[in-house]
């Protein structure tokens, strides 16, 4: 049994690293957003399962908040906000997807080196995980340096976000508190980048990052 | 219901907020402003006489009081610079009533969550509440909604957000090298029983646990290569923002990255996260040094003079031992005196100018003498001269890390002396040089300035043996 529970923890955290992958080569807003709670849904289920393994109810919430929240409420609050702004439906990037893929790959080989050798100590199913939710971490802050568009780097930074409540499901028992307030927080940051978000369509009409450029105080 | 200073000191400025958030009208508002920060100021120094038993969420001992003590005078000194500095911003229809309300709320949810930030006894809750601290700020800082000002907030934004998750995983790497040791549960992240477990813990999961740590947190306090926001925030806010932003909440963040380096120093077989600090407080300072050249922004200036104070200020800590510490805790507290009080008076030249750039403003001295001396002594001080009170701070650092260590010593004052170069060839401009810009009169209060002011001038003269000793008692707290 302890052989499944690892195999089921270790197959769900991996699929989220490939998902996060997926991000990085959509070209498209709405498929980005489809990505993106699907993303959100695996890490539902991941979480779901470190709650049945390590018998904790309370981390069925936070899987609840992982569905509820992050897989369906925002990307529809993003999908809708596209449509009605009548967003550019493409992305653009820094650089190229290929090199983007690579440095993903050097990225995941990085945290694998770095978590893996000091968490020998640790269960396996902690191991696994955290080594696992560095790399999601680590993809969701690659996606956005290399996004021009302010909703795909809101995606970034939603994904990065996954990452780190696959880390805080992973730690065994760690309190609650943390876990609502992440989620809490989440929803308090998704509300700061929707006012911006608005904001910013009033003053430019485009929510591309780089129109933002030629008002830039920081090329002094 | 609320019966000690601690729950008193969080419930203030949350019952402050939600008044503003409904109550109309400027004065009403501004004054209500000022008393919520004043009744802060007061619960503050109420701790210094009564310490009340550490709980699993809030603690308060001789590290956290300097800060709270701080933070609350200069939070309370800037509600009073802001009632003058709104109520122009008004006038001249910069701002809307709407848009007041709004601030006024989001000031005291911000002095909230720093309190709560520097109360809190546990390393989650620490977390959520300097996050909740950033995220009022950002909106702050876009209060203008010009497209500098969004600008600014979206940057400040995305590397916050950056920087706060790097943090978070670096205290779910704490949590697990704490929970082999005392147990799953919330204990594994209570400060004090974190403290005394310190030195079983993994020592190679907290090594880890500090880099991220470092940088997420290091993000916040505005350290090269992280500061990228900082400049830009400080220069789009409306003044007051940019005073607490550089005088509260940079501390704050540093707050949160002592907590662990005492945690890191407990434990033997960690690294020593000295070299670490040096590293990086040596990088902002000279990085900074040379940025204060050719800054065509008075706010954008003292932006990154705030990043080079904040590069020297780490570089103490991390030199550390008794000295090291001292006067990296008095060179923080006469920064956020002194910074806060350059901001003060720079936003009333930029009120009376109209602009805050340089190339509008000049000649200060002879058209607007009281504010013109005023900035002249505050630039004075945040350049290091004597007889103020930085200068003795940085003498005390200077000297620990020649003891210590005589190249970095010589580092540390190669960025001193360049930035004090910097600073006095603007300050030439801005004070003395041809008069430039509107010369009318205007009627401000320089109070909360020059109460600042005389507080460093005061320190450089003679510092008080039971805040010497008290001080010192933090040092040693420090390793």
């Amino acid at each position: 049994m302890h052989g499944m529970e690892f195999d089921v923890a270790h197959m769900l955290a991996g699929l989220l690293v490939l998902v996060s992958f997926m991000m990085l080569y959509q070209d498209r807003l709405y498929a980005l957003l489809n990505v993106l709670a699907l993303h959100a849904g695996i890490l539902a289920l991941s979480v779901a399962w470190q709650a049945f393994i390590q018998d904790a109810p309370h981390l069925y919430i936070t899987a609840a908040i992982a569905l509820g929240i992050k897989a369906i409420l925002i990307p529809w609050a993003l999908r809708r906000m596209v449509f009605r702004m009548g967003l550019h439906r493409e992305i653009e990037t820094v650089v190229g997807i290929g090199l983007t893929m690579l440095v993903g790959m050097a990225l995941v080989a990085l945290s694998v080196e770095v978590m893996l050798p000091v968490t020998a100590h640790a269960d396996p199913v902690t191991r696994e995980d955290l080594a696992l939710a560095l790399s999601v971490v680590l993809i969701g802050m690659l996606m956005m340096v290399t996004r021009r568009n302010a909703v795909s780097q809101v995606v970034g930074f939603l994904s990065m976000e996954n990452g780190i409540i696959l880390a805080a499901a992973g730690a065994h028992g760690m309190p609650l508190v943390v876990e609502i307030s992440i989620a809490f927080s989440i929803l308090v940051a998704l509300i700061v980048i929707g006012v911006f978000l608005f904001r910013i369509r009033e003053r430019f009409d485009t929510v591309d990052i780089g129109a933002l450029e030629p008002f830039g105080g920081g090329r002094e | 219901m609320i019966t000690d200073p601690i729950s008193a000191l969080l419930a203030v400025p949350l019952l402050a907020a939600v008044l503003l958030a409904v109550l109309p009208g400027y004065r009403l508002s501004a004054a209500l402003n000022i008393i919520a920060s004043l009744a802060s100021l007061v619960l503050a120094l109420l701790l210094l006489f009564y310490r009340p038993v550490a709980n699993q969420y809030v603690v308060v001992d001789d590290l956290n009081v300097v800060f709270i003590l701080l933070n609350s005078f200069v939070g309370f000194t800037t509600s009073v610079f802001s009632a003058g500095y709104i109520g122009h911003e008004l006038r001249h229809a910069r701002l809307s009533l709407r848009h007041l309300r709004f601030y006024h709320a989001l000031f005291q949810l911000m002095q909230f969550g720093m309190a709560l930030a520097l109360l809190a006894n546990n390393i989650g809750l620490m977390w959520v509440a300097l996050e909740f601290a950033t995220l009022t700020t950002v909106v702050l800082v876009g209060l203008y909604r010009t497209s500098e000002a969004l600008e600014a907030a979206w940057k400040y934004f995305i590397l916050g957000s950056v920087g706060i998750a790097l943090a978070l995983f670096g205290t779910i790497l704490v949590y697990l090298a704490a929970r082999p040791v005392v147990g799953e549960g919330m204990d594994g992240m209570v400060w004090t029983v974190l403290i005394a477990h310190a030195r079983d813990f993994d020592p190679s999961l907290l090594n880890i646990a500090f880099v991220f740590l470092l940088l997420g947190y290091g993000t916040k306090v505005g350290l090269v290569p992280m500061h990228a926001w900082l400049p830009d925030a400080h220069a789009e806010g409306p003044t007051p923002v940019s005073a607490v932003l550089s005088g509260l909440l940079l501390n704050v963040a540093l707050y949160a990255l002592l907590r662990f380096k005492i945690l890191l120093a407990a434990n033997p077989l960690a690294v020593v996260p000295g070299p670490l600090m040096i590293g990086v407080g040596l990088l902002s300072l000279i990085f900074a040094a040379f940025m204060l050249y050719r800054r065509r922004d008075i706010k954008r200036l003292f932006a990154y003079s705030s990043i080079e104070h904040m590069g020297i200020i780490v570089f103490a800590f991390g030199i550390a031992g008794p000295l090291g510490n001292f006067a990296g805790l008095l060179q923080m507290t006469m920064h956020s005196l002194t910074k806060s009080a350059i901001f003060f008076s720079v936003g009333h030249v930029a009120q009376v100018k109209g602009t805050q750039r340089f190339v509008g403003v000049g000649g200060l001295t002879v058209t607007h003498p009281i504010l013109g001396w005023m900035l002249v002594a505050a630039v004075a001080a945040i350049a290091g001269l004597p007889p103020f009170g930085i200068f003795t701070s940085e003498f005390l650092i200077a000297t620990s890390s020649f003891a210590r260590a005589p190249v970095l010593a010589a580092l540390l004052v190669l960025g001193l002396l360049v930035a004090f170069g910097a600073l006095l060839l603007r300050l030439n401009d801005l004070a003395f040089g041809e008069v430039k810009g509107a010369t009318e009169r205007m009627r401000f209060s320089c109070v909360p300035a020059f109460v600042h002011l005389s507080l460093v001038l005061v320190a450089g003269f003679w510092l008080p043996a039971p805040l010497v000793g008290w001080f010192h008692n933090v040092a040693a707290l420090l390793g």
